[in-house]
């Protein structure tokens, strides 16, 4: 029998490099020994693909992608197709349980640098999986064809139409119509189901292919293909068949575990992963009191209504995003991991995700005078955090310091002597919150003039533990 | 087209935009929609009472008769009130639809009834709860009441017989720092054949229904996630076993 099998993989080898990527990718990639709970995040990424796009082909078999029929075509799946609650539920949660991941894997590539040198290719593909998957969401969020659905597809459509000139026709050509209607719902469930995912797959397997030709980042920042034995195998190095592969499945199970929590238990997540407002149907003539986007948008839909100008405000959420992609660039530091940066650089980090929760929270809300305040304040350092990441580089004379300091804070303070009239006196109350930014710019920029705080380690030369 | 653009960007605008809620608070419905008694007694009252002019048209009578115990003939005999086209009774398979049309409904009532098949998982149990409690007399509205929760609501209070008429009493309160309050309280003028008591019971039981009506498979879905949740934690012993066994020689 064994001969047998044996017999038929040199059949297939000689045809086929079977054995050739099993090796290169598995049984003899070798990955840092010290991979730590942030790195389960990329494969559990890779497993929440699959899941989507199996629960998605169900899916596919009973909606009807027609403005008439959409929505009783998903309470069909619902009630009438046998465990067609079960696939939604697993789509939906899918949904929402990708970005979590995918946000914990993107902080854990900030923690320890491993968008730096030699990854930043990795990062660029990376941050493109981002954003497909990104129009992905929005566009499957439109399918169920609900009263969110539909007016959140209308007010992300139309930030189209606010870039200057082109702008109305750009909307009109996304839409396929004047407002969402039929003929987007028909492009949108195509785009969905085909064009993005292939591109989705594709993207995937190029991140994976880059990263198995520089080797895995850790949490160290230390290269271990620097130091190899006899053999040519990196002394910290384990194969990643199968010592990860162990591994992962524990993270699997664990994952598995708090997704059939969710989508047993609670699957519309107190309306934050399906909203209570999409189980109407969408009434074109209707609109909702409170449109807001789901969760994963909505750091982004804040940054986007901190800034008052429509086109600004486009400018400035489009920027947020893109701005990501330069971050190899933007931190220039040697120093990959953040276990040898300085104290300032872990705050920074911190803060940075503080900030994004923050703006996330406030996308979900109505607007309130403190609220709108908050979000210009969480804005602003959000933007900041990446001339800090920048400027902590390397180490900058204490003059070099506080000139920066005095013209960002200046900068702002400018800005909002400019604003203050044009403000209700609701949101004038408070402006105390430009202590926010200011006290950020403190403690980035001039902690480091009075203390220590920003002196950084000795980077080991191999892994520890 | 640009009207419509004007009127999205009026809605990210800060100030601009409000939230919507309630302008009272609700009272809490204790729901369970595992009592079968509750769910029948719930069917009963939303057949004869809601699904004349509301419909659940995504619903089937068939599958609301399994989930609850009855058999086809009695969902056809106890909660089948409408016909087909040819005038015979409404067959089990069907979807829970009423003959009245949109446009009858805009034009009778100002807008037409909504489907309340998913009415539980829009507003919450709570909201329902309380509204149905909540209608008051009005002798400005065209159906002679009112109602708390939703102001100038154009549903008449369809279960009047069932609770009575209540009056809006309107009092002014002083609270503990001197601040004056208007408290507004519903009052009952008329008793209706059920007690208080047994009125709230009986929108109880049709809350707990619209529990149901809005997810079928709810019970269903937690029963299984538990055999999900005891199947993974046994394979996460295994998974971490199988892990400290291989990594016993990684240093």
């Amino acid at each position: 029998m064994t001969k047998m099998l044996t017999g038929l993989l040199g059949w297939v080898d000689a045809r086929f490099p079977l054995t050739k990527m099993w090796e290169e990718h598995l049984s003899k990639y070798y990955a840092p020994k010290n991979f730590n709970f942030w790195y389960f995040f990329g494969s559990l990424a890779l497993l929440v693909l699959v899941i989507q796009i199996v629960s998605g082909i169900f899916l596919t078999m009973n909606y009807k992608p027609d403005a008439t029929l959409a929505f009783a075509s998903v309470e069909y799946i619902m009630r009438d197709v046998d465990m067609g609650w079960l696939i939604r539920y697993i789509h939906s949660t899918g949904a929402s349980a990708f970005f979590v991941v995918v946000y914990l894997h993107m902080f854990r590539a900030l923690m320890y640098g491993s968008y730096k040198g030699p990854r930043e290719l990795i990062w660029i593909f990376g941050m493109t999986i981002y954003l497909v998957l990104m129009a992905e969401a929005f566009m499957g969020y439109l399918l169920p064809w609900g009263q969110m659905s539909y007016w959140g597809a209308q007010v992300i459509v139309n930030l189209f139409a606010a870039i200057p000139g082109i702008g109305e026709a750009l909307s009109i050509w996304i839409r396929g119509d004047y407002v969402i209607s039929d003929a987007t719902l028909n492009r949108f469930f195509a785009l969905h189901v085909i064009a993005l995912p292939l591109v989705l797959v594709g993207l995937v397997v190029a991140h994976v292919i880059a990263l198995h030709e520089v080797g895995s980042n850790n949490p160290d920042g230390v290269e271990i293909k620097k130091k190899k034995d006899e053999n040519g195998i990196p002394l910290d190095g384990i194969p990643f068949h199968p010592y990860y592969t162990v591994k992962d499945i524990v993270g699997v199970v664990v994952f598995l575990m708090l997704f059939a929590v969710v989508m047993f238990f609670v699957p519309e997540m107190g309306g934050y992963f399906l909203e209570h407002a999409n189980f109407i149907p969408a009434d074109p003539l209707k609109t909702p009191v409170h449109i807001a986007p789901v969760w994963y948008f909505t750091p982004f839909y804040t940054v986007l209504r901190a800034v008052p100008d429509p086109f600004l405000g486009v400018v400035a959420m489009g920027l947020a995003v893109v701005i990501l992609f330069f971050l190899p660039w933007i931190d220039r530091n040697p120093i990959k991991s953040w276990r040898y940066r300085s104290f300032l650089h872990r705050l920074n980090l911190i803060l940075f995700a503080i900030a994004f929760v923050i703006l996330g929270y406030l996308g979900v809300k109505p607007v309130a005078p403190a609220l709108a305040e908050l979000g210009l304040r969480m804005t602003e350092v959000y933007f900041l955090f990446f001339f800090v990441l920048w400027f902590h580089s390397k180490a900058r004379s204490a003059k070099y310091n506080v000139i920066w300091f005095a013209i960002l804070v200046g900068l702002i303070t400018i800005y909002d002597v400019v604003r203050f009239d044009t403000l209700g006196g609701d949101q004038q109350a408070f402006m105390w919150m430009w202590v926010f930014p200011a006290g950020y710019m403190f403690l980035m920029n001039l902690l480091p003039v009075f203390t220590k705080l920003n002196n950084e380690k000795p980077v080991p030369e191999r892994v520890t533990s | 087209m640009k009207k419509l653009i004007a009127v999205i960007f009026a809605l990210m605008i800060p100030g601009a935009a409000f939230a919507a809620g309630p302008a009272v608070p609700l009272d809490k419905a204790h729901v369970d929609v595992t009592n079968e008694a509750a769910l029948q007694r719930g069917a009963k009252l939303f057949t004869n009472y809601c699904l004349s002019c509301h419909e659940a048209g995504f619903a089937r009578y068939n599958r609301v008769g399994r989930d609850l115990g009855l058999t086809e003939e009695q969902v056809q005999q106890y909660l089948i009130n409408t016909t087909d086209a040819d005038g015979a009774p409404t067959k089990v398979g069907e979807l829970m639809k009423v003959a009245m049309t949109k446009a009858y409904g805009s034009e009778a009532f100002g807008a037409a009834a909504p489907d309340l098949t998913l009415v539980a998982r829009v507003r919450g149990t709570d909201w329902v709860y309380t509204y149905l409690r909540s209608f008051y007399k009005d002798d400005k509205r065209p159906f002679g009441v009112n109602n708390t929760v939703f102001p100038n609501v154009g549903m008449p209070h369809v279960l009047w017989e069932l609770q009575g008429r209540q009056e809006l009493v309107v009092r002014t309160e002083v609270d503990a720092k001197g601040h004056e309050h208007e408290v507004t309280e519903l009052k009952l003028v008329e008793p209706g054949t059920m007690t208080p008591a047994e009125y709230n019971q009986a929108v109880l039981d049709l809350v707990t229904f619209l529990a149901y009506l809005g997810e079928p498979a709810q019970t269903e879905r937690k029963v299984i996630g538990i055999w999900v949740l005891i199947f993974l934690f046994v394979l996460f012993v295994f998974a971490y076993f199988l892990k400290k066994e291989y990594w016993k020689d990684v240093h």
